[in-house]
């Protein structure tokens, strides 16, 4: 170690107190910071997972426009064949086929317009997690069976339980009416209000005869096992696709574009809060060096007078708050990775929670996820943040004459 | 004491300028606190303030009176009488500004191209306009004109799934109290835009007198909405509201209504705390920094101070004054900052390249900040009572200094 090392260390010293505090305000800081961006990587990949599990899954195929439109007759060929297809392609067992149709349910005292959704009992459950949500009966059984599972809330408005029948008025593909019975063998309670109001699932092979669909669907439904599988299976699906006219492969950022854009504009506003709180901390180093050149003005002078160069003199000053940012860095990781770390176990949760987690699909507790991200942005953003601050204190050296500066007071 | 209080009031103002450059810094990092206290509460403000406010217009009223079973069972069966004597008396005073009864049903509506279920409105227009709760904007077309208008207007998103347009006819199919289907061919009169997709695919809106026939419901009505002077009292006033509809009515107010919205609104007040008192506590170690360094560099004039008589609760009020002076300069220019940042965004910053992110938090494409003075008082109250604490420590030491200690100190 140099001397100008040892002499940098030494002078952090000469104010213990005023050294705590600049530490102190950056490990407060950086702790802080730990703890909030691992709270937020967490929570984004808990709403994200949540909300793609629940139904929508992480990869869809569809006909162009369906999406936006959802005509009935911008539909899949052979969609159960395709699914069948994408199951070998990807090797993933969690693919499912479905289809959609709005139309009129009665019982035998209510009616009401619903969206009834043909799916393949087999691998419905692989690719959503309503299927498992079940309060009463069972799940759809065979594919062509004239079954129907529907949520509690349209249970209860059309005063069915599981055993009564079900009618059903709508149009088929080609413009027929379409109508049929079934039986309610499942209801289910998924928590989410808007959904246990209008699910209704039927097996793929009836709704297909019902709406005159013949082989057709509207969705392959994907589900991979991690996110980070998206980009690559949709090139490959993609790939697999080209020649067959009108057919799209869309991602979950195109299903759910609003999932994205929520994470986006909540980071937006958490990032303008963590920037304050790095330049609040860069003002106070600013202070605490700016002073502590300032007081030696005279002490430098000699050093100069005894020939040490400006450029050493800027230099031991960047030191000093070189030391100054480590301390605080290493202080601050620690404190805030095992904050964190901690309550990644525990997990926690704040008054009014529940009722925003409903909204996101999320658990009513919050777990921090701790990566090696979460723990170094805010931190080394507060160390650059310190650094800069210590410019200015440091270059006024340059300017530093000796003679005048051993006469200052 | 009047003597020496005017003096160390001119010696604090003194003090605080002897080291211009650490009191400007300090200055300029709370000036900088203070304005991201009170700019980030006003977007805050502003985002749940728009929620509400959207929320309220697909709710739609602050408060809602239905029959007792209508809300789990939204049926034409749960429908009541129009209101008269006690209940029609509290609807037609202050403090509710308006009021409409409405007839709110389950519907499928069909085109030649496509069907789709929807909620089916049959309103009063005049009376939903008194409301607000008509939709923002006719697109083509007009508004229904009266209880009796034949015509239907549904939401622009609904007509592009529908194919459907201006002047075409379209069935809409609902139930009767007897369970029978009940149909009826209408032309749409107009196309709406709503501040949020969703409702324009869910809300149909019909004459009521047209909708009551149809339904062979008489007078009767699914519910009556109402409005009063301001969303944030409504707890005040509505149990005058349920006194009055007697306990064969359910009224509720929005609150009640929706979870989410009033859970935001709560936790609100909360969060604009936790992040000042965090934005302080940063400041805070500056401040004590400060207020230390300066107590050090004065510790033999402190010294000869007391030795001269001045007591320690005059030292005390000395540095805290000090301290005072700093914090108000740095509110002040806190405080002007905000209002120069956020005054020229009043109409609203544009956020439509995340809208559809806003829209699942119910909000729509322009942010309008809004600064209350009640989160201007807060972030002050902040600033002062936590900063005269923090200062408190320093303050106390510089006041219990040996005299002879102090005057020795080289």
């Amino acid at each position: 170690m140099s001397v100008t090392w040892v002499l940098a260390w030494r002078n952090l010293w000469r104010h213990r107190r005023r050294t705590w505090l600049t530490v102190g305000a950056m490990v407060f800081c950086n702790t802080l910071l730990v703890f909030l961006v691992s709270l937020q990587l967490g929570v984004y990949q808990m709403m994200i997972d949540g909300s793609l599990a629940a139904y929508t899954g992480h990869i869809q195929i569809q006909q162009q426009g369906y999406l936006d439109d959802q005509y009935i007759y911008q539909s899949v060929p052979e969609v159960a064949g395709l699914a069948a297809q994408v199951r070998a392609e990807l090797g993933v067992e969690t693919v499912a086929a479905r289809a959609e149709a709005f139309a009129l349910a009665s019982s035998a005292e209510r009616s009401f317009g619903i969206l009834l959704t043909g799916v393949q009992p087999a691998y419905e459950p692989g690719v959503s997690t309503f299927p498992g949500k079940l309060r009463e009966g069972r799940y759809l059984a065979g594919d062509n069976a004239q079954e129907i599972v529907i949520g509690t809330v349209l249970a209860e408005n059309l005063k069915v339980g599981v055993g009564d029948e079900l009618t059903f008025l709508g149009s088929g593909r080609d413009g027929s009416f379409a109508a049929a019975i079934a039986t309610v063998v499942g209801i289910l309670d998924t928590g989410l209000e808007e959904v246990d109001r209008s699910m209704a699932q039927v097996p793929l092979g009836w709704f297909q005869q019902v709406f005159s669909m013949g082989n057709q669907g509207h969705s392959v439904v994907i589900r991979l096992p991690s996110l980070e599988a998206v980009p690559a299976a949709t090139i490959a699906l993609r790939e697999q696709l080209q020649g067959r006219d009108g057919l799209t492969v869309l991602d979950w950022d195109a299903l759910m574009p609003g999932l994205r854009q929520a994470i986006a504009s909540d980071m937006a506003g958490a990032w303008f809060q963590y920037g304050i709180l790095v330049v609040l901390v860069a003002f106070s180093v600013l202070n605490t060096q700016l002073m502590s050149v300032l007081e030696r003005t005279r002490e430098f002078g000699v050093m100069l007078a005894l020939g040490l160069r400006p450029q050493r003199l800027a230099r031991l000053v960047g030191m000093e708050t070189l030391l100054l940012a480590i301390l605080g860095l290493v202080l601050g990781m620690l404190g805030g990775g095992l904050l964190s770390w901690y309550l990644s176990y525990a997990g926690f949760s704040y008054p009014g929670m529940e009722e925003m987690a409903a909204r996101f699909m999320l658990p009513d507790r919050m777990y921090p996820e701790v990566s090696l991200l979460s723990l170094s942005v805010g931190p080394l953003a507060v160390f650059v943040g310190a650094m800069l601050a210590a410019l200015y204190p440091a270059l006024r050296l340059l300017r530093l004459q000796p003679v005048a500066a051993m006469r200052a007071v | 004491m009047a003597v020496p209080l005017a003096a160390i009031t001119t010696l604090a103002w003194r003090n605080l300028w002897r080291n211009y450059r650490r009191t400007l810094i300090m200055l300029l990092a709370i000036a900088l606190g203070v304005w991201a206290m009170i700019f980030m509460s006003a977007l805050m403000r502003g985002m749940t303030d728009q929620m509400v406010r959207n929320g309220l217009n697909t709710l739609p009223g602050e408060v809602q009176i239905h029959h007792l079973n209508y809300r789990r069972d939204p049926s034409v069966v749960n429908s009541m009488a129009p209101p008269e004597g006690a209940l029609l008396d509290v609807l037609e005073r202050p403090p509710v500004v308006a009021w409409a009864g409405r007839v709110r049903v389950p519907a499928v509506i069909s085109s030649e191209r496509g069907s789709r279920s929807v909620l089916l409105l049959g309103v009063d227009p005049a009376a939903e306009e008194a409301l607000g709760s008509l939709p923002a904007e006719i697109l083509e077309g007009r508004m229904l004109e009266g209880v009796d208008d034949r015509g239907l207007v549904i939401g622009a998103s609904l007509a592009r799934r529908l194919e459907t347009e201006l002047g075409k006819r379209v069935v809409i199919m609902s139930q009767d109290p007897d369970n029978n289907v009940v149909d009826r061919g209408a032309r749409v009169v107009g196309i709406y835009r709503a501040r949020l997709q969703g409702s324009e695919d869910r809300f149909v809106y019909a004459g009521r007198a047209v909708l009551q026939e149809m339904l062979g419901i008489g007078e009767q009505l699914s519910e009556i909405a109402l409005t009063g002077d301001d969303y944030r009292h409504v707890d005040d006033w509505y149990p005058q509201i349920v006194a009055a509809a007697g306990s064969e009515l359910e009224v509720m107010s929005w609150t009640q209504l929706d979870g989410f919205l009033s859970s935001m609104l709560a936790t609100q007040d909360g969060f604009t705390l936790v992040f000042m008192i965090v934005v302080f506590l940063v400041l805070s170690f500056g401040l004590v920094n400060t207020l230390v360094m300066a107590v050090f560099e004065r510790v033999r004039e402190i010294g000869l101070m007391q030795a001269l008589g001045m007591r320690p609760g005059l030292i005390l009020g000395q540095i805290l004054l000090e301290s005072l002076y700093l914090l108000c300069l740095g509110l002040a220019l806190g405080n002007l900052l905000a209002l120069a940042t956020i005054l020229p965004l009043a109409s609203g910053i544009d956020i439509s390249g995340v809208a559809e992110g806003m829209e699942m938090m119910g909000m729509g494409t322009t942010l309008y900040p809004a600064l209350y003075l009640q989160d201007m008082l807060m972030s002050t109250a902040v600033v002062v009572v936590l900063g005269l604490l923090a200062s408190l420590a320093p303050a106390w030491r510089a006041s219990r200094l040996d005299p002879v200690a102090a005057l020795n100190k080289t």
